[in-house]
């Protein structure tokens, strides 16, 4: 290569370089920013804002979904700490138990949560249904083959 | 070196022109009809999703495009690069040709995620990193775009955008990663993942045929572009002259 | 037929993605074409009239 495309090439690495450098620097500065919701752990530890909304996220524990008219109360977990979700209006359809979902909504105790609104998340698997199934059932017996090998 | 002295003839403008004007019609017509076929069989014979109901057949157009819209940043970034470091020629053509197409794919990638946020999230739109991402990709598009046409002198103007796709190119990981990087709203990806893809082949097939007919359509239109860009240009040259008198007969 | 259309309740939102795909699609066909149309129409009109200047 000749010398000065050789140049030019150096210089434009460098400019991209440095501009991945300062957007790295950048993001990590903000990255609390960043996260579009707190964990229930990070709520239970008091890291969720007091006074004003924050978004949690996690897993709809299953069995634990109340409706009353269109008032519902849920427990929310990340498999490590679980708070109370109370809700009043219409749930998206991908609303689930054992699904994820974000709610955005204010500290009504240390460990329950008054949301104003409640979005599903997708999880990224795409299957038709009894595909699904079969999983659900395989993955059932997995586990109980594994009890039966560990007795 | 076949490729080699391919690439050099690819150079020439007036050569250029005729091997596109021979592609262009294969590029369309394939690309035409895979989309027909992916489109049947993502509406037609893939089956209904267990948790989304029919709403995620939207993916077979929302994910293509989501792909595209990346691609074809890194396809004008890589042709700004050639025209600044080897003052490429055709690298400044291929690279304004690129914005116009990028940036309508991005749309619509905004927009069937829209489409399908609101019934299956609850929400049309949240700020959340991928999501931001993605429309800071739709505006490094018209910026692109804006700049080159803010600039009479096409060259000056071309070396202006190369330098502004090259920055955007930050943006690239930045969408790709942000699933991973900061819990967001968005799923992480279902495809590129290591292992196998978490979704049926019967699923997965038409996603693919559809997401090859946005490439053979991008490939098409961007030679489009690019024939159009190349008369502009040259359009006091006599190879331009010669040719469309030429055809005129 | 009419089960197909209704896309089990999402119809409001898988048809108008489908329809907006296929818009931006035949913009970026229809675009450059009527462009090429333009553009060689102009050359061409210049060239006409620098050839009968010479004349």
């Amino acid at each position: 290569m000749n010398p000065i495309r050789k140049k030019r090439l150096y210089l434009i690495g460098l400019m991209l370089g440095g501009l991945g450098l300062a957007t790295f620097l950048a993001l990590k500065a903000f990255d609390d920013n960043l996260m579009f919701f707190f964990p229930p752990s990070d709520v239970v530890a008091g890291k969720a804002p007091k006074d004003h909304p924050f978004r949690v996220g996690g897993l709809v524990k299953v069995g634990s979904v109340e409706r009353d008219g269109t008032h519902v109360e849920f427990d929310l977990t990340d498999n490590a700490e679980t708070i109370r979700v109370a809700y009043d209006g219409i749930l998206p359809d991908l609303f689930r138990e054992g699904q994820g979902i974000v709610a955005t909504g204010t500290l009504a105790g240390p460990r329950r949560v008054v949301a104003s609104e409640v979005l599903a998340k997708h999880d990224e698997n795409y299957m038709p249904p009894d595909v699904a199934k079969t999983l659900k059932t395989a993955h059932a017996e997995g586990i109980k083959g594994m009890r039966e090998a560990a007795r | 070196m076949g490729i080699k002295r391919f690439f050099h003839q690819m150079g020439s403008p007036q050569y250029f022109y005729r091997v596109a004007g021979l592609w262009i019609p294969w590029l369309l017509g394939a690309s035409l009809l895979l989309l027909v076929i992916g489109w049947v069989d993502g509406l037609v014979y893939a089956p209904t999703d267990y948790q989304q109901g029919d709403s995620y057949r939207i993916m077979f157009i929302h994910v293509p495009a989501a792909w595209m819209s990346m691609f074809i940043y890194m396809v004008m970034a890589f042709s700004g690069l050639l025209s600044l470091v080897w003052r490429v020629k055709m690298g400044e053509v291929i690279a304004v040709s690129c914005a116009p197409i990028g940036a309508s794919f991005t749309l619509l990638a905004l927009a069937t995620g829209s489409l399908w946020g609101k019934p299956m999230w609850g929400t049309w739109w949240v700020w959340d990193a991928r999501l931001t991402s993605e429309l800071i990709l739709f505006f490094l598009y018209l910026g692109v775009i804006a700049l080159y046409g803010a600039i009479e002198d096409r060259r000056v103007g071309a070396r202006a955008v190369a330098i502004l796709a090259l920055v955007g190119v930050v943006n690239i990981p930045i969408i790709h990663y942000s699933v991973e990087w900061w819990n967001t709203l968005h799923q992480p990806a279902t495809i590129t993942k290591l292992g196998k893809p978490s979704i049926v082949p019967s699923m997965l097939i038409p996603l693919l045929i559809g997401a090859l007919a946005f490439k053979l359509f991008f490939f098409a239109t961007v030679l489009m572009r690019a024939r159009n860009e190349l008369l502009e240009r040259d359009r006091n040259t006599r190879w331009v002259k010669n040719l469309l008198e030429a055809e005129a007969k | 037929m009419s089960e197909f259309l209704h896309m089990g309740g999402y119809a409001a939102y898988v048809w108008p993605s489908y329809g907006l795909a296929l818009v931006i699609l035949v913009y970026n066909l229809i675009g450059p074409l009527a462009q090429h149309r333009r553009l060689r129409a102009a050359i061409l009109r210049k060239a006409r009239r620098a050839g009968r200047h010479a004349r």
